[in-house]
């Protein structure tokens, strides 16, 4: 990203309302600095689970050019495999069976779809992709059944309280958030060095790059997309583990996709480090709308007030759209005509 | 001259026609290839020239005709299955892997002759790293031939044209290729960058003796170093000789300079 801010003032400008809002709270005394440290760290912790599956979106779209709407379905297909199965078998066997079953599936998608599409349409693709979804909600259901299911990871319910010494009442901290943080960090560790230091992670980057180029080196395009794939169905796996250890494992964890659409806008479809930054953007940016905006909104406009969750991620991604639309760090494409 | 031995046939193109719908690309175009020649197709725009090399690195499938290569025959050809026959190629409008270094560009050429697992490459064990070093120090070798030490870990996307044409060049030398098809290497370059790609294409063909099917517009530099030349218009073949013997064809000269009528 270039840093002129003559041709970029409508993003400084995004920004620097997006930077006031996090400081007010603080600056006019609506709230106490440990409360707010600890909302500022609840946005975080969402954050990093959007950004998880955010990564999952970029990975496909950099080595396929499909925008794959399937994401959601994959994250809720993976978390109710693990569930059911580690409900006979230790957690960790699971784990290995459902990377297994999420390595089957991305096969499954290039034999059956992605190979018989190539040079398709976006649109094709992206309908095709569609199709999947609904495949997966329903066929998952029908493996594994559509209760709530429960994932344990064996972590302590209650949060842990810090730094009372500096904060009245000390900063709460829920150790689940804290295991899932760290956990997407690493994860996130991983992929960069299996993206920038190992030759598959060369072939990768170069099938993203220029599919025809790639080819004529004798990079195997089919074999890239099943690679692919699956390491998208990994993310997926880890993204629903998370997620639904917190919250159950049901029909509505296929819906943080959608809250993973803006990051993707807000990041760029195209990178990495892009769809990590704006899913910390987003996360911390929808809790202090909520928190500290809706009170707001509620006492000097009578406005109900809530809600605001649901769409400021949307609107920060369309005012993305109107300013930036390549999103942060993804690339302008300059045609010559 | 140079001392090189022009071998036998390596590459045989017999009979290849292919249409896009009501548009006949190539009509019936059938020429060889002998190992450690440097063989050109020239003709008009839209002669099919691109359309010929797509045909032999396997992009295009002709509708007919087929294609020999180290003795074996395919009537359908895919890019990959050529790259594995030793067949690179460079692209007319560019085709690098514009966000990596030019040393990842090159690296990725090695790609097929990487023999480690995925799991290997990942946790970086013994035999994962000491053949990265071995590729590495293949590279290195052709950054060297190329000239371009100075620009390794340059994103190719930023390098000026001429260089990254150079790049392209590199990419299919990394393979070691025994065929090297060159789809207009010198298009917009200035003199000086013409001079230069020139050198490196015969001292290619001269050192290492790969077999060049080099496409090119510039008579000029075609004439100057190929062995011997086809010409196309139409999509049908109206010339096949030495330089000297299509300069002399009275098709060839009424394709390019049009007729007196």
């Amino acid at each position: 990203m270039t840093l002129n801010l003559k041709r970029n003032w409508p993003v400084a400008t995004l920004f620097g309302l997006l930077a006031l809002g996090m400081v007010l709270p603080l600056a006019t005394g609506q709230s106490a600095p440990g409360f707010y440290i600890e909302v500022l760290l609840g946005g975080l912790m969402a954050g990093v689970l959007y950004s998880l599956v955010a990564l999952g979106f970029v990975l496909i779209f950099k080595a396929s050019g499909v925008f794959n709407f399937a994401q959601g379905a994959m994250v809720l297909f993976a978390a109710l495999a693990l569930a059911r199965m580690s409900e006979v078998m230790p957690l960790p066997v699971a784990f290995g069976l459902a990377i297994l079953i999420m390595i089957v599936f991305a096969w499954l998608v290039e034999r059956l779809v992605l190979r018989h599409l190539v040079n398709q349409e976006g649109v094709v693709l992206l309908m095709a992709t569609l199709g999947i979804t609904y495949f997966l909600d329903g066929f998952g259901q029908t493996v594994w059944g559509s209760d709530i299911y429960r994932i344990d990871l064996g972590l302590p319910k209650e949060p842990m309280i810090v730094g009372q010494a500096t904060f009245e009442g000390g900063i709460l901290i829920g150790q689940h958030d804290l295991f899932a943080a760290m956990i997407a960090a690493l994860l996130v560790m991983c992929l960069a060095v299996f993206f920038q230091k190992t030759p598959t992670g060369r072939a990768l980057r170069a099938v993203a790059d220029d599919h025809q180029a790639a080819q004529s080196i004798g990079i195997p395009l089919n074999r890239i997309w099943v690679i692919v794939w699956s390491v998208a169905g990994f993310v997926a796996l880890v993204a629903g583990m998370i997620w639904g250890a917190k919250l159950g494992v049901q029909f509505s964890l296929q819906l943080i996709a959608l809250k993973a659409l803006p990051v993707v806008i807000l990041g760029g479809l195209t990178s990495v480090p892009g769809a990590i930054i704006a899913g910390l953007i987003i996360g911390v940016g929808e809790k202090f709308a909520e928190v500290f905006l809706a009170p707001v909104l509620s006492s000097q406009f009578g406005l109900a007030g809530g809600g605001i969750e649901y769409w400021f991620a949307y609107v920060l991604a369309l005012l993305f759209l109107l300013v930036r639309p390549e999103g942060l760090f993804g690339e302008k494409h300059i045609d010559r005509v | 001259m140079n001392g090189r031995k022009i071998g036998g046939v390596i590459l045989q193109v017999e009979g290849i026609s292919l249409a896009f719908g009501g548009v006949k690309a190539l009509s019936d175009v059938s020429f060889d290839v002998r190992e450690h020649e440097l063989r050109a197709i020239i003709g008009p725009n839209g002669a099919g020239k691109s359309s010929m090399l797509n045909c032999i690195n396997g992009v295009y499938t002709p509708q007919q005709g087929r294609i020999t290569l180290h003795g074996r025959s395919f009537s359908e050809m895919t890019p990959h299955r050529a790259a594995e026959m030793g067949i690179a190629r460079t692209f007319q409008s560019l085709a690098l892997f514009r966000g990596m270094s030019v040393l990842d560009n090159m690296m990725a050429g090695r790609n097929l002759r990487m023999k480690s697992n995925l799991l290997l490459q990942a946790l970086r064990l013994g035999p994962a790293e000491r053949e990265e070093i071995e590729h590495r120090a293949f590279v290195e070798k052709i950054i060297d031939f190329l000239e371009i030490q100075a620009y390794r870990k340059t994103p190719v996307g930023r390098l000026p044209y001429g260089l990254q044409k150079r790049v392209d060049l590199g990419r299919a030398l990394a393979m070691e290729p025994t065929v090297l098809l060159l789809d207009e290497p010198m298009a917009g370059m200035n003199t000086e960058e013409k001079q230069d790609m020139c050198r490196f294409i015969l001292d290619v063909n001269d050192e290492f003796g790969t077999t060049i099917v080099l496409i090119e517009h510039d008579m000029g530099v075609v004439m100057d170093i190929s062995d011997r030349v086809v010409v196309l218009d139409y999509g049908k073949k109206i010339g096949d000789g030495t330089p000297d013997q299509v300069r002399a064809s009275p098709e060839v000269i009424s394709a390019y300079l049009g007729v007196a009528h």
